[in-house]
């Protein structure tokens, strides 16, 4: 054999002696074991039941009514009006009467509900063109085929296509005070600011071309079939909320995610009337509808919603109570875990198995 | 032998016009795969092979029908790109280094006569029918007809080679130890066989050099021919893992069916109404057709519970684990500059489950080197080692042999006072080393004054010899009827009488010699059982004291031989001379009246003393074995060895001890005597009393030999010899062939479930190697022939405890949790869409994002868990070697089995579970605190997501048992990544390029900032985790692990030494007496040098003893199996005994002095 003398040599073959190589990183191994486990499980739970518990107190503080308006009221007929084809363009108004047991402080939040309509569908929600939205001129007059069948009316493009924008929403609610003195007061809303910034700002804009108003922009395109005016005219009162940066139309096209949700309507404007300066006081409301949007193809309903928010937002029981009990249960878990540590563990802690 | 005349193969030597007509492979090898231009279709052609990547290019086909595309092309394509350019780029670096191989082999220099002139060539360029010349050690170059050799005293003329001659032989093929042909020279035909060519791969040895013609070149030689298409091992994970993914399979398309059922009643019930604002697509007519787009829209989204990446992650993992076995330098050998070599990458994890171990002896637990070690001499022992001396201290003590000029210099020894008993001239020391130099069958060669080389046919027998040499009584030379002795300088000359050769039923042998004063003497050695039977009475007192010695020898394991002498007087000589002649001349039962004759005269003899030989054992052996059975590992000994060398190698590396309740030996010749044998050894062994302590303390072992095992494998002996093997802690089978070597590891394999590692160094053990389900080759000083079928490569039996106790059981440890996770993180990532379901009209919209769910796999979630796969740890790795039991879940499969996939995959869905209900019930209701409604599917989907990646992190982090920087980094990166890909992705600038394409524009910020996401977030989190935590913890607390124990002791306390098994230092030494004798000898020998025809053995010679020994029951077997497995050791038989004379040893890649398990390469 020949007696090679291997170790340091050039040639030698000697693997590295590099932490990486031999395993030896320096490392942390932890391990759980009562000390840190149990601690931990107390901490988890006590802080999961308090922070519930700090929830529940300020979810309590929240005031939030629904009004299911789909057959209420004087809306039976309206109803019935929009189940009939022949009548589905006539208008029809109604109005649904209601009282606040307490004050809604602050900000007061007007959403309108739907109840089983899915707008989380996957050929619903792909049935967008967001080059259009987003204001491409050369997408305005070639939507794209995922629109389908809403890109085209007759060969003419459809702006805004695709069966999200086809389906807007388009009741409109007007919400009047009854005072105990009598009288009506109209409660303003803001209809403005109620979409994302974003949404707003970045992800709708309106297609321009110099020197053309809206109208011209959008001449040679049509209306979605369902609609009762053209995109541009979505807005009669406020100029800058018309087109695809209609605040109800970004609203709308921003698809929830259940088949039951609420989108914000409008934001209770408290400088105008020194009688909402502190919100919406208790008492008698009439909340008066413009019933356009047919109920029975989704066989739901449709609700007003008044609602103020906290800190973290609105009425929302689901999160404090989700809290308490799970915080509660790990407590439970911890000292069920502490007795058995205590009682039936550290036997297997001693080496000699 | 004729061979068809279109498949026969014409060589005419030193012809290359003529050979060319038959255009033969030429000697270029080429092992590569593709080409620079192949690669491509050829590589992307084996991949599309693979029934995972097939799956995945078929749902991209799915995903680009627009009706049922419910996912991006890209989200499938992204994954399989990356996975396919993994394995591409692997494939692509193999093949880079086969190409390079090739060249170097290709371009070896070899010399080559041409035209009378030997020229450099290089091996590509050589021809079938040239003749090359080889030098010592050179490796050979392509199948070669041997022509002629040159060794030390002969020399051929080079121009005598230009012969004409014609070969005419059978076409290639992959036999190994078959060659049929005739050579045609000068008008005479002579028949060629096996014995006459040298294959291509092996190495000459002993030789100084030789001419060959080239027969077989390049893709035709036997060693091409056998390196076609090696059976591809696979793990049992593996098998579990493609089980498994089966199974996925199915639930995938269960969860299809079942929501294209909810597909089929939701859009009847509601769908159908709610056309007028969403119609069917125009191919859609009825709620059925809709149902079916379903199932196939929800096979594409939910693919992702058959993971894609999982193949590569795996291999990647392997591939790490398998890195870590070659950078080890715990499992270096200094000495031959070799690393270990993880020459498969695939198996890894197997190595922490073995469960039987099947060794070689020779070469692989012993390193074939026997020493003479201790010796007792007239009552007195000689040799004792003093315990606790270390090296430098030994050599220190080593005996100094200046004196005498002869000595050879490697020999060792350290009591003086058997030195100085020499030089004080004790008669009986003096008489016990003339005895050695006198009583043996070895040749000695003086190739100059003084530098004398022994030729022994057996290593004990070098050794006794070379002892007698070293202490003064130098073995010169030999002659049919003289021994020359130097006996402390002065050149004695004994006459020869007799030899009385050595059998295995005699276990002795003697010499009857005539002193030049005219004494006459028989000296003898051999088995103490038999010695001192023959003992004159006298010698009771001198008997018990050596027998005692002998004992303590024993229980060394070592190798012990007993020596005695008889003076004869003239008279007797006579009388028995007589005798012999008559008993030689008999007609009939001659070696009978043989050994009548012997048996008459060894007797009355005078006892001189005994010897110990150790048979070196490897480094370390016996405390690796002794960790390795701690281990739960059985081990069993395979060896072509006698049963009595075998036993005693058993005793010294401690698998069998005294201890032991009971050794059976199985060495019956019938099936009759074979079973009867079994039966009543498995009667005990089998059936302990049902007292648990009866079972603990009886230890049983069995020794079972070639021809009884023969019978054994039989169909309906198998199963019973096999649970008695499984009973008896150590099983030794000898004189196995390696066939049988096989088809033990076979048994095993198929009845027991378990996993096997064969372990040798020898071609003869490459049946076994490539048998078991991992194969070691232990690359010893020569053959690479085992190394080259193997799974795994290192230079010392030793480092097997590092690589299954160590490497493997962290690779199983690794790959297991790496499963489990994997598993668990597509389970609770795809299992999302499936509840989402139910709220969506089963219309397979996905939760998530697109390029979440196409990163989620590749990016987000793939390095931490990689990561861990590579470098977890649970306890370092002294512990693994302290405590061997650690490595038991390996055997019994417990980290990642059938019903552990079931928990993962329980957990999986039931983290989907709380992923989708905590962000369902909190977000349809809740408002931000602009008053905006948070239960936009945008903010969901990203709600879901972060709350996913963040419950798989901290998942991954309760997993991860040892985090190093590299985990750190990959857990933290993953999460940076995440959000910082996120806010890319959902940013204006991508949107204002690609409106259509991120429509989640502004989506990250906005419902980050929401207080309620955040508080979501942390509820699901600690809901998933919780339970996990609080699972764990009671399982540690309740049913710890050993590996917890372990951990958690020396997390705790670092200092509380281990306890190393206490049966390592304690010497066996037991009541019970047992022989040492072992002697790896042959009979015949002595006969071949009194009768003087042939004093230099010519291999062919020894062949012919060899094979008379074990012919027959070699015979039987070879009836009844069909040699399929024959590897070549038939080449080891012509080469092993080069020793001794002339030829060349052409060892078929290894060669060893094998001269004990010569007997069994007889086929």
């Amino acid at each position: 054999m020949g007696k090679k003398v291997a170790g340091s040599g050039p040639c030698s073959r000697i693997p590295d002696n590099s932490a990486f190589k031999q395993q030896r990183l320096p490392a942390w191994s932890p391990s759980l074991t009562a000390e840190t486990v149990l601690p931990f499980f107390y901490i988890i739970g006590l802080v999961c039941v308090l922070l519930g518990v700090a929830l529940f107190l300020t979810v309590q503080k929240i005031q939030e009514i629904q009004v299911d308006y789909t057959t209420s009221g004087t809306c039976d007929a309206c109803f019935e009006m929009r189940s009939n084809k022949m009548s589905a363009s006539v208008k029809c108004r109604c109005s649904v009467d209601f009282s606040l047991k307490e004050n809604f402080q602050e900000d007061v939040f007007l959403y309108y509900g739907l109840v089983n309509f899915h707008q989380n569908l996957r050929r619903y929600m792909d049935s967008r063109d967001d080059g259009q939205l987003v204001g491409r001129t050369t997408n305005l007059k070639n939507p794209s085929t995922y629109c389908e069948p809403f890109a085209y009316n007759n060969g003419t493009p459809i702006a805004p296509c695709g069966a999200i924008a086809n389906s807007m929403f388009n009741d409109s609610f007007t919400l009047k005070y009854l005072p105990p003195t009598g009288g009506v007061v109209i409660v303003p809303f803001y209809r403005t600011g109620i979409a994302w910034y974003t949404d707003k700002n970045v992800k709708f804009r309106n297609p321009q071309i110099e020197n053309e108003l809206l109208p011209q922009v959008f001449q040679g395109t049509a209306q979605p079939f369902y609609w009762q005016k053209p995109v541009y005219e979505l807005d009669p009162s406020d100029p800058n909320n018309n087109g695809f940066i209609n605040e109800d139309f970004i609203v709308w096209m921003r698809e929830a995610a259940f088949p039951s949700f609420k989108k914000l309507y409008g934001i209770l404007n408290r400088q105008s009337k020194a009688i909402f300066e502190h919100g919406l006081p208790a008492g008698n409301y009439s909340v008066t509808i413009s019933y356009n949007f047919p109920a029975q193809y989704f066989q739901g309903k449709k609700l007003v919603v008044l609602s103020t928010v906290s800190w973290f937002g609105g009425k929302n029981i689901f999160l404090p109570i989700a809290y308490i009990v799970t915080g509660g249960v790990i407590l439970v878990v911890a000292v069920v875990l502490t007795v058995v540590y205590i009682k039936i563990g550290k036997k297997g802690l001693n080496m000699e198995e | 032998v004729s061979f068809c005349r279109k498949e026969e193969r014409r060589v005419r030597a030193n012809d290359r016009e003529y050979n060319e007509k038959f255009q033969y492979a030429n000697n270029c090898i080429m092992t590569s795969k593709y080409n620079i231009i192949t690669f491509l279709p050829v590589n992307l052609f084996e991949q599309f092979q693979e029934v995972a990547n097939t799956y995945f290019l078929f749902l991209l086909i799915l995903q680009l029908i627009p009706q049922i595309s419910s996912l991006s092309w890209f989200t499938t394509i992204v994954p399989l790109v990356l996975v396919l350019s993994i394995t591409a780029v692997k494939d692509a670096t193999d093949d880079y280094f086969r190409h390079k191989s090739d060249n170097q082999v290709n371009n070896r220099q070899s010399q080559v006569l041409i035209s009378g002139i030997l020229q450099k060539e290089k091996w590509m360029n050589v021809r079938v029918g040239d003749i090359i010349k080889l030098e010592n050690n050179q490796f050979v170059a392509a199948d070669l007809l041997l022509l002629s050799s040159k060794n030390i005293c002969t020399h051929i003329p080079s121009a005598h080679l230009m012969i004409l001659g014609e070969v005419i032989c059978e076409p290639p093929n992959n036999k190994l130890d078959r060659f049929c042909g005739t050579l045609y020279w000068r008008e005479n035909k002579y028949s060629l066989s096996n014995q006459n060519m040298l294959l291509r791969g092996c190495v000459l040895r002993n030789t100084e050099s030789c001419y060959g013609l080239v027969i077989f070149a390049g893709p035709d030689t036997k060693l091409m021919q056998n390196s076609g298409r090696t059976k591809f091992k696979r793990t049992s994970i593996d098998r579990l893992m493609n089980t498994l993914v089966l199974w996925i399979f199915g639930f995938l398309v269960c969860m299809g069916v079942i929501l294209a059922i909810g597909n089929a009643v939701w859009e009847k019930e509601v769908g159908s109404l709610f056309q007028s604002y969403l119609p069917w697509d125009p191919s859609v007519d009825n709620f059925l057709f809709s149902a079916f787009l379903a199932f196939w829209s929800y096979v594409i989204i939910l693919n992702t519970v058959v993971p894609i990446s999982l193949y590569v992650s795996v291999e990647v993992i392997r591939l790490g684990h398998s890195y870590f076995i070659n950078w080890d330098r715990r499992m270096f050998c200094q000495r031959c500059n070799t690393p270990a070599e993880a020459r498969t990458t695939t198996l890894n994890e197997e190595l922490g489950q073995v469960e039987y171990i099947f060794s070689d002896k020779t070469g692989t637990l012993t390193q074939n080197i026997m020493t003479f070690n201790k010796c007792s001499i007239n009552g007195h022992a000689y040799g004792e080692e003093e315990s606790g001396t270390s090296l430098c201290e030994k050599e220190f003590l080593r005996l100094d042999f200046s004196f005498n000029s002869l000595a050879d210099k490697d020999f060792c020894f350290y009591d003086q006072s058997l030195l100085d008993a020499i030089k004080l001239g004790e008669p009986l020391v003096h008489e016990f080393f003339r005895l050695l130099s006198l009583c043996h069958t070895v040749m000695s060669e003086e190739k100059s004054e003084g530098e004398l080389v022994y030729k022994a046919q057996s290593p004990d027998e070098g050794a006794l010899v070379t002892a007698a040499r070293n202490f003064g009584f130098v073995f010169r030379s030999r002659t049919p009827n003289t021994i020359t002795v130097q006996e402390l300088g002065r050149p004695v000359t004994y006459s020869l009488l007799a030899i009385l050769d050595f059998n295995n039923i005699r276990k002795r042998m003697s010499v009857v010699v005539r002193s030049p004063e005219g004494k006459i003497r028989l000296y003898c050695k051999g088995a103490d059982t038999l010695l001192f039977e023959r003992l004159h009475p006298c010698n009771q007192d001198l008997m018990n004291v050596t027998s005692d010695h002998l004992n303590e020898y024993a229980a060394d394991g070592l190798r012990t031989l007993v020596l005695a002498y008889r003076d004869l007087s003239e008279q007797q000589w006579e009388d028995w001379a007589a005798q012999l002649h008559s008993a030689e001349r008999a007609p009939d039962y001659r070696e009978d009246r043989l050994a009548a004759a012997y048996e008459e005269i060894e007797q009355d003899m005078m006892l001189l003393g005994a010897t110990a030989i150790e048979d070196k054992l490897q480094e370390g052996v016996p405390e690796t074995i002794a960790l390795l059975s701690l281990a739960n590992i059985k081990i069993w000994v395979l060896t072509g060895d006698k049963q009595e060398t075998a036993v005693n190698i058993g005793y010294s590396c401690k698998m069998l001890t005294d201890d032991m309740t009971e050794v059976f030996i199985i060495n019956g010749h019938t099936v009759q005597s074979v079973r009867e044998e079994l039966r009543q050894k498995s009667m005990p062994a089998a059936h302990p009393s049902s007292n648990l302590l009866d079972s603990i303390s009886g230890e049983y072992a069995l020794v079972i030999s070639g021809h009884s095992l023969a019978h054994a494998l039989e169909a309906d002996m198998e199963r019973e010899f096999l649970d008695t093997a499984c009973v008896c802690k150590a099983v030794i089978c000898c004189r196995v062939t390696p066939l049988q070597k096989a088809l033990v590891v076979e048994l095993v394999k198929k009845h027991k479930k378990a996993v096997t590692l064969a372990v040798g160094d020898g071609a003869n053990d490459v049946s076994m190697i490539k048998t078991a389900h991992i194969g070691v080759g232990i690359s010893g000083q020569e053959g690479i022939q085992a190394v080259l079928a193997s799974d795994y490569s290192f230079s010392q039996f030793r480092f097997l405890q590092r690589l299954l106790l160590v490497h493997g059981r962290w690779s199983y440890l690794r790959m297991c949790r790496f499963l489990c996770y994997f598993f668990y993180k597509n389970f609770a990532f795809t299992m999302v869409h499936f509840w989402f379901g139910f709220f969506c009209g089963f219309s397979a919209q996905t939760v998530y994002d697109q390029y979440f769910i196409t990163l989620y796999n590749i990016v987000y979630t793939s390095l931490p868990v990689l990561a861990m796969g590579i470098f977890d740890q649970d306890v370092p790795e002294q512990r693994s070697l302290e405590y061997p039991k650690l490595y038991e879940p390996g055997q019994l499969n417990l980290l990642f089995n059938k019903r552990e996939f079931f928990i993962c995959i329980a957990q999986g869905i039931y983290t989907s579970v709380v992923l989708f209900c905590v962000p369902y019930g909190v977000l349809s209701q809740a408002t931000g605190s602009d008053g905006i409604p948070l239960a936009d599917y945008q903010t969901f989907a990203v709600t879901v997501a972060t709350s996913l990646v963040i419950v798989v992190s901290v998942q991954i982090a309760l997993d991860t048992g040892y985090w190093t920087a590299i985990n750190h980094f990959f857990i933290w990166g993953s999460l940076g990544s995440y959000f910082t890909i996120l806010f890319a992705m959902h940013s204006n600038i991508l949107f204002s390029i690609f409106p259509n394409q991120f429509h989640f524009v502004g989506n990250a910020q906005n419902t980050l900032q929401q207080p309620v996401v955040w508080l979501t977030i942390a509820l699901a989190t600690v809901i998933c985790i919780v339970p996990v935590l609080a699972f764990r913890f009671l399982k540690l607390d309740l049913k710890p692990q050993l590996s917890d124990t372990v951990r958690r002791a020396f997390t705790k306390t670092q200092i509380r030494r281990s306890r190393r098994p206490g049966a390592l230092g304690r010497l066996g030494r037991a009541g019970s007496r047992r022989s040492g004798y072992a002697f790896a000898h042959q009979e015949g020998f002595g006969e071949l040098i009194t009768s003087g025809k042939n004093m230099r053995l010519s291999s062919l010679a020894l062949a012919t003893f060899a094979s008379r020994h074990s012919a027959s029951w070699i015979d039987t077997l070879r009836k009844k199996k069909v040699l399929q497995l024959v590897q070549g050791f038939k080449h080891l038989l012509a080469t092993l005994y080069s020793g001794s004379g002339s030829l060349v040893s052409a060892s078929f890649l290894a060669v060893k002095n094998k001269g004990s398990d010569l007997g069994s390469f007889v086929i």
